[in-house]
């Protein structure tokens, strides 16, 4: 093998056509043609098919189906001359290791080294100059391609639009009245003129036909069985859509984070760190629901800013 | 094709025919010659691809990509990135005068109304999951094979790039038509940017544009990002990825006439280009089939995205799975340090674990090198039970990799099982650890036992058992009959001219 590895290089290699590399992989060659020659036609056939399907404006499925298999039975028939019906070899060709010889490395690193010290030879405060206005051009232009993407955060994420009085609304735009909602009834809520908001998400839930108390110090913000929650789970923000009213439960199905709504929201399994936080409510002399103020905390996900 | 290769033949050898009696071709390629002097660079022809199977599968990676940037370019001439609300009055009656975004409109429209659109779009969808698919598997037939060794590490780097730019390109493009699942995917990864100490609440407002939803969710920022960006870096990286290949040329496994010096196989051409584009349209048939036949991402039975709204069984793509089971799985932690809130339960499986995952994709053969202090140059390709170790580890990661990736359906399987979710989440707390360390230890058994078998390179014969008057048995090879085929033989240089009349 050694000695045609060597010689492949520069001289020409002529085939002999009784070589056995030349001969086809397959044993019966006129069968196999005949097989693919059938492939090709049915092929052929398939995008036919399409055309006419598509030409009617017939089915995806029935689309899909005739040129996908018309795509791939004309591939299989291409593979299948390339694998059985063209010189089954094996080939080779040699290989030569990616290394230099030692006389192109001495000579590439003395180029780059000598040339390179003939740059920097007395020179050094040209040099510290250059990397200092490189480093101050590379701050500068990172301005324009990353800053200009998006307004500063500032105190945004801290507070929501919910403020003292805020009337809750529905995602219809309607104002929520303590009549309004049946014992174990939920209803996505937002502040007046802030409706589909992501942030001010709120879940009204009338919990219970009887008062009750989420936590001390939250006695006056359950009026009449009603309570009110960020409605942005506080592991990912997704929204804690799913109410379970017999065991009190909100669930937010992204993570499967489960709160108790009657405890203050307070986490009861999955990887939610902390509880939904609250919103205080009132009840109007009209009867209409009301903010008594905004959320106590930031609502959602944890960021580095959240104290 | 005995033209053509004659025709070839002719003009690396300098040719002899006088340019009156030459053929098309012939004339053809001297006219280019004469003006870029291709036929020097004409061996490109004779280079030699390894025929295993295992070498389709960066083939396959590659032509998904193709048929994602055809694919592609034909949906931009229909999808619109912009979240402004339109009244739907398009022919799908459920949605018929509500209130969707631009995107989601759009996708309706090329579902229901462009011709054969709803086909393409799928096709995408589904190109996009093969092409991170076949990139995973074509991965690890290079990590098990050892083919990353020197002089290849520079291009496992890339092709790790190439992986990480994929997933991030398919979840860009999962989130463009702005329904209500992949919104709520939108809305985790922004909360996830958020979790980043120090920085995060600043870059998750400059990648969207705000606070959640933003302006830059679809319209423009990170429409541009997937069909233009991330697709140049992606074009430009696999140009280099085979650029390196043809330079380095492939590994091969041993045997049958491979060396370390030479490179056993089928020309490029003609025998390796007619089965690689036989690959290529098997893959296009069947993505295109897929498309037609196995619906995927029915945007319009989740409906467009609202924030306030959320449905059930909310799952990514499949290639970010392993993200979301290990968001699902990780306690509660979230930890305060000098006043700040550091979410850990969101930074370590989202943030810190995929950092490091690709960390240690990247650092890999430098950490084997290392190990082993193996610093030659290697062509041959190992069998993996060769490498008890490295096939170890290799198998308790696809295994870490799988678990994490069930686990995140873990409230489906909570349904389909009629098992507390507690129960269903606490098994994968533990089997996420457990089983990765047994899949691992049994595969380093089981490549030590295989190991000390030796490996016959002979093509195996059918054999006769006879019993002889005795009652005792002898094994006697058949003998080569007519349709045994010539059996195996000596590589030999691809022939210049082959003599065909």
């Amino acid at each position: 093998m050694t000695e045609v590895t060597e010689t492949t290089e520069a001289t020409v290699v002529t085939g002999n056509s009784n070589d056995p590399h030349l001969q086809p992989a397959s044993v019966h060659p006129k069968r196999t043609e005949k097989v693919v020659a059938a492939f090709i036609v049915l092929a052929a056939a398939g995008f036919a098919t399409y055309g006419a399907t598509y030409w009617q404006g017939g089915s995806a499925q029935l689309q899909g189906a005739s040129l996908g298999i018309g795509l791939v039975l004309l591939g299989i028939a291409l593979a299948a001359w390339g694998k059985y019906l063209l010189p089954r070899g094996p080939f080779m060709e040699a290989r030569h290791p990616m290394r230099s010889s030692d006389e192109e490395r001495a000579r590439m690193a003395n180029a780059v080294i000598e040339r390179g010290r003939l740059v920097m030879h007395r020179r050094g405060f040209l040099g510290k100059l250059l990397a200092a206005a490189g480093a101050i051009m590379g701050i500068v232009v990172a301005f324009p391609v990353i800053r200009s993407l998006g307004p500063l955060p500032k105190k945004s994420l801290d507070s929501t639009d919910w403020l003292p009085g805020s009337y809750l609304v529905t995602a219809q735009g309607l104002r929520v009245k303590a009549s309004d909602v049946e014992v174990g009834g939920i209803v996505t809520v937002f502040p007046v003129g802030h409706v589909g908001n992501a942030m001010d998400q709120t879940v009204l839930i009338h919990a219970s036909a009887v008062p009750f108390t989420t936590m001390p110090g939250r006695e006056s913000w359950t009026p009449e069985g009603y309570v009110a929650y960020s409605k942005v789970c506080t592991h990912l923000g997704c929204p804690v859509g799913l109410y379970q009213h017999q065991t009190q439960q909100l669930l937010c199905p992204c993570h499967q984070s489960v709160f108790n709504i009657l405890d203050g929201a307070e986490p009861q399994f999955g990887p939610a760190p902390r509880p939904l936080p609250q919103l205080p409510l009132y009840i109007d002399t009209a009867g209409y629901l009301r903010s008594q103020s905004g959320y106590d905390q930031p609502v959602g996900p944890g960021f580095w800013e959240r104290s | 094709m005995s033209d053509d290769l004659a025709a070839s033949a002719d003009l690396t050898t300098g040719g002899d025919r006088t340019p009156a009696s030459a053929s098309v071709v012939d004339r053809l390629l001297g006219w280019a010659d004469d003006r870029l002097g291709i036929a020097k660079g004409s061996e490109l022809l004779d280079k030699i691809f390894p025929d295993h199977w295992s070498f389709l599968l960066g083939e396959i990676a590659l032509y998904s990509f193709v048929v994602l940037v055809l694919t592609g370019i034909y949906l931009t001439l229909y999808f619109v990135p912009s979240t402004k609300d339109v009244i739907y009055h398009g022919p799908y009656l459920p949605l018929k005068g509500k209130a969707v975004s631009e995107a989601y409109a759009s996708t309706l429209k090329i579902s229901f109304q462009v011709r054969s659109g709803l086909v393409i779009r799928q096709m995408h969808h589904w190109a996009a999951d093969v092409f991170v698919g076949s990139i995973a598997v074509h991965m690890m037939r290079i990590f098990f094979t050892g083919a990353f060794r020197k002089p290849r590490e520079i291009n496992w780097l890339v092709g790790v790039t190439l992986l990480m730019l994929a997933i991030v390109n398919g979840f860009l493009g999962y989130s463009l038509p702005y329904d209500l699942v992949s919104g709520a995917g939108l809305r985790i990864m922004y909360s996830i940017v958020l979790s980043i100490p120090l920085v995060g609440s600043y870059l998750a407002f400059f990648l969207f544009g705000g606070s959640f939803p933003g302006n830059g969710v679809i319209e423009p920022q990170m429409f541009i990002m997937h069909v233009l960006i991330l697709p140049l870096v992606i074009i430009a990286l696999i140009a280099v990825h085979l650029g390196l290949l043809v330079k380095q040329k492939h590994t091969q496994f041993p045997g049958h006439g491979a060396t370390e010096d030479n490179v056993v196989g089928s020309p490029l051409y003609p025998v390796f280009l007619a089965k690689t584009l036989g690959l290529f349209l098997i893959v296009t048939g069947i993505l295109w089939a897929l498309g037609g036949l196995v619906q995927i991402n029915p945007i319009w039975q989740f409906g467009p995205y609202r924030p306030y709204k959320v449905t059930y069984a909310v799952q990514p793509d499949w290639y970010m799975g392993w993200l979301d089971g290990a968001l699902r799985i990780m306690p509660s932690w979230e930890a305060t340090f000098l006043g700040h809130t550091i979410p850990l339960e969101v930074l370590l499986p989202a943030v810190v674990f995929p950092g490091l995952t690709f960390t240690l994709f990247y650092a890999w053969p430098f950490i084997e090198a290392k190990f082993t202090g193996d610093r030659a140059s290697h062509n041959l390709a190992d069998l993996p039970r060769h490498r008890p170790k490295r096939t170890a580890v290799g198998a308790a990661g696809v295994a870490l990799y799988f678990m994490l990736f069930a686990a995140s359906s873990t409230d489906v399987m909570a349904n389909f099982f009629k098992v507390p979710l507690n129960t269903v989440l606490w098994t994968f707390r533990i089997t996420v650890i457990a089983v990765p360390v047994a899949v691992g230890l049994l595969t380093y058994q089981i490549c030590r036992e295989l190991s000390a078998i030796p490996v016959s390179r002979e093509p195996k014969r059918p054999v006769v058992i006879l019993r002889t008057e005795e009652g005792g048995y002898v094994m006697e090879e058949t003998p080569i009959r007519p349709g045994d085929g010539p059996g195996e033989i000596a590589p030999v240089a691809v022939p210049t001219r082959v003599g065909i009349e």
